[in-house]
């Protein structure tokens, strides 16, 4: 599903170059839950956002689903963001002078569906994380708990084949982040695959797989990887 | 997608009102000077006559001599001799002379005070020539030229005032207590700039009431109620006056195709050439031959404070759109986290282009509006800047009200292009991971 060999990613100035990922290789396979941790500056938010396709990478090679996407342009990149990859971000990211069913419908638009399907689609989402009901209700409405659910809902409307979760539970308080988790094992075992960015042991340990990043290269790949199930999609269709 | 871009653009003007109303100020106002002025502008640089005007031609003959023209211009008229002459030969389909004269107009209700009106004494050529829009009857004849008859054409508004708007072909009017027979009644007609009288207008008059036949004029000695300019004294009484080399008439021609027009200037040079050798002048033939657009830019008839108010507006518009730039910039650039997310969930540059373009043009309506307003009241105030026959000119039409809104948007869209690059390069990663 994501595979990624001797992956490079340098930051250049006029006096400097940093490595933010050197030589960095992993392998998730579909259906897969793998928790990504290591400390502050490790370079593991970089991974997520190379692995969602919303930074480049400066050297080794990236399949997506089988597709190198090193030489996509941005309109091909958008594309499989939109259609291949859900976003859950730590800071949740719903944008507040949308109500909570606009939010959701993001991603849909850019994808032309037809507004009954999108329609469709979003209230399943909503109803997936259990907030049908708010949909009327803007961002700044909402508990924290609730935003990031809604942020899942958003993630999960458009049927992605990958989610990436970086700190899914950063903001949240204990109560919250267990019912965020409790979500995202859920759509796992609905066949999801999902690649979390965490710095939290407990959440880590929740996740089939983890790999430890520090400076930029992984340095573990623990244990070989317990399927749950694998269903091609996430299962909210 | 349109709608959806327009909805998040209508919804992101209503977000911030203050930011969207000096916006939507800098594009109206900006506007609405440069279309104010650019009224006045079209008004005086407009071709009078654009179905014809590339076929009638003004004719100049230097009789002064180079030490009483300037920069070489033969004089903007001719005289009587010069006129006569080249009228009788006959070298344009066709031609006609034309100055204008004061009369009155008596009613026949001898309890009604008599009317001073403007007219003109010209030749039967000139109401087809010109086109001149007849609501009855028709221009004299050139038999009645020949024949030095007593016929006038009259405008409606004195046909309303005289008949109150029945039909009088064929009836009389007596003009400074002679009686003038009725041929034709023409609309209230007066092409502006007034291209066949610009030396004695300066391009700009409400036009005549009245026009009698050249020949009859001369008759009667009807005087010459316009400029009148000689070099030497004309000596007493009317026969020295048209024997004089003072200029005060218009000669124009109607040559349909170029090579006419060349043929006829050819002509009015040898006419020159004639003159010197017959020892009138002693200098060089030095003649002019132009079309009305050429006519009207020698004359210099667009008022340059109509040139210069253009410009200065034209700079008031780019100095509207460079604050709207860095309004919109501040806007853009405070929604980068949404730009961030929209580019992470799917959204191309492309994407970003289309919505915040189209946000923009919403800016520019809404612009366009507060112009078109704001137009309207400029093009009321006019009259405070240029004379009142300028002033009156300068209106709005349906022209005029399109192009506000066109500018105004693409005046919108010029302002959007770089604060919209610069949200299109907003790089998704730095927005999401420094949130």
């Amino acid at each position: 599903m994501l595979k990624m060999t001797h992956l490079a990613k340098v930051y250049r100035t006029e006096v400097v170059e940093t490595y933010a990922l050197r030589d960095f290789n992993i392998d998730v396979k579909e259906g897969e839950f793998v928790a990504v941790t290591g400390p502050s500056g490790s370079g593991k938010t970089t991974f997520l956002t190379i692995a969602g396709l919303l930074e480049t990478f400066t050297g080794g090679q990236y399949h997506l689903d089988g597709v190198e996407v090193s030489q996509l342009d941005d309109n091909a990149r958008s594309r499989i963001r939109n259609e291949k990859i859900g976003f859950i971000f730590q800071a949740f990211n719903l944008i507040p002078d949308l109500n909570v069913f606009d939010n959701v419908e993001v991603p849909l638009r850019y994808r032309g569906m037809k507004a009954a399907e999108r329609k469709q689609r979003i209230m399943d989402a909503l109803e997936r994380v259990g907030l049908a009901s708010r949909a009327k209700h803007y961002p700044a409405e909402l508990s924290g708990g609730q935003q990031q659910r809604v942020a899942i809902a958003r993630a999960l409307a458009g049927s992605p084949r990958l989610l990436l979760a970086d700190e899914p539970t950063g903001n949240l308080d204990t109560q919250m982040a267990r019912g965020v988790m409790e979500l995202l094992e859920e759509i796992h075992r609905e066949g999801a695959t999902i690649v979390m960015v965490t710095h939290d042991p407990e959440l880590a340990a929740r996740a089939q797989r983890n790999v430890h990043v520090i400076d930029g290269q992984v340095v573990d790949l623990a244990e070989e990887p317990r399927f749950h199930g694998h269903a091609a999609h996430v299962a909210n269709s | 997608m349109f709608s959806y871009y327009l909805q998040l653009g209508l919804r992101s003007l209503r977000r911030n009102p203050v930011l969207t109303g000096l916006m939507i100020m800098a594009i109206g106002f900006g506007v609405a000077a440069s279309m104010t002025t650019y009224s006045v502008f079209r008004a005086t640089s407009r071709d009078p006559i654009p179905q014809k005007s590339s076929q009638l031609y003004m004719t100049q003959l230097d009789n002064w001599g180079p030490e009483h023209i300037e920069k070489g211009e033969p004089p903007p008229a001719l005289t009587y001799k010069d006129a006569i002459a080249l009228l009788n030969a006959h070298k344009a389909k066709r031609q006609a002379i034309t100055y204008p004269v004061g009369v009155s107009v008596i009613p026949e209700d001898p309890s009604r005070l008599p009317v001073r009106e403007g007219a003109y004494a010209t030749g039967s050529d000139f109401f087809p020539m010109f086109d001149v829009p007849f609501i009855q009857g028709n221009g004299w004849t050139r038999e009645d030229d020949d024949k030095h008859a007593s016929v006038a054409v009259i405008s409606k508004s004195l046909n309303d005032k005289l008949f109150n708007g029945g039909q009088s072909v064929g009836k009389q009017v007596n003009l400074d207590g002679r009686l003038f027979r009725i041929t034709g009644v023409i609309q209230d007609w007066a092409p502006q700039p007034l291209f066949f009288d610009v030396p004695n207008t300066g391009g700009f008059d409400e036009g005549a009431s009245v026009y009698v036949p050249f020949n009859r004029a001369i008759d009667l000695k009807l005087p010459n109620d316009g400029n009148n300019n000689c070099v030497a004294e004309p000596g007493e009484g009317w026969d020295n006056y048209l024997r004089s080399e003072c200029i005060w008439l218009s000669l124009w021609s109607e040559l349909p195709s170029k090579a006419e027009a060349n043929a006829y200037r050819q002509y009015i040079q040898g006419y020159a050439a004639t003159q010197q050798a017959a020892g009138r002048f002693r200098w060089a033939p030095n003649t002019r031959v132009r079309d009305v657009m050429t006519w009207l830019d020698v004359q210099k008839v667009i008022p340059p404070e109509s040139q210069v108010s253009l410009l200065v507006s034209l700079g008031f518009l780019v100095i509207c759109l460079v604050n709207t730039i860095g309004l919109l910039l501040a806007k853009f650039m405070r929604r980068a986290p949404e730009i961030g997310v929209r580019r992470a969930l799917g959204a191309s540059r492309r994407d970003i282009y289309a919505q915040f373009l189209i946000e923009a043009g919403t800016i520019g309506v809404a612009g366009g509006v507060l112009g078109l307003l704001l137009t309207g009241l400029g093009i009321l105030g006019v009259g405070l800047v240029f004379p009142e026959p300028i002033a009156r000119l300068a209106t709005i039409d349906p022209v005029l009200i399109l192009l506000t809104l066109v500018v105004a948007i693409v005046a919108s869209l010029v302002a959007a292009f770089y604060p919209t690059w610069r949200a299109a390069q907003v790089q998704p990663a730095w927005q999401l991971k420094s949130n």
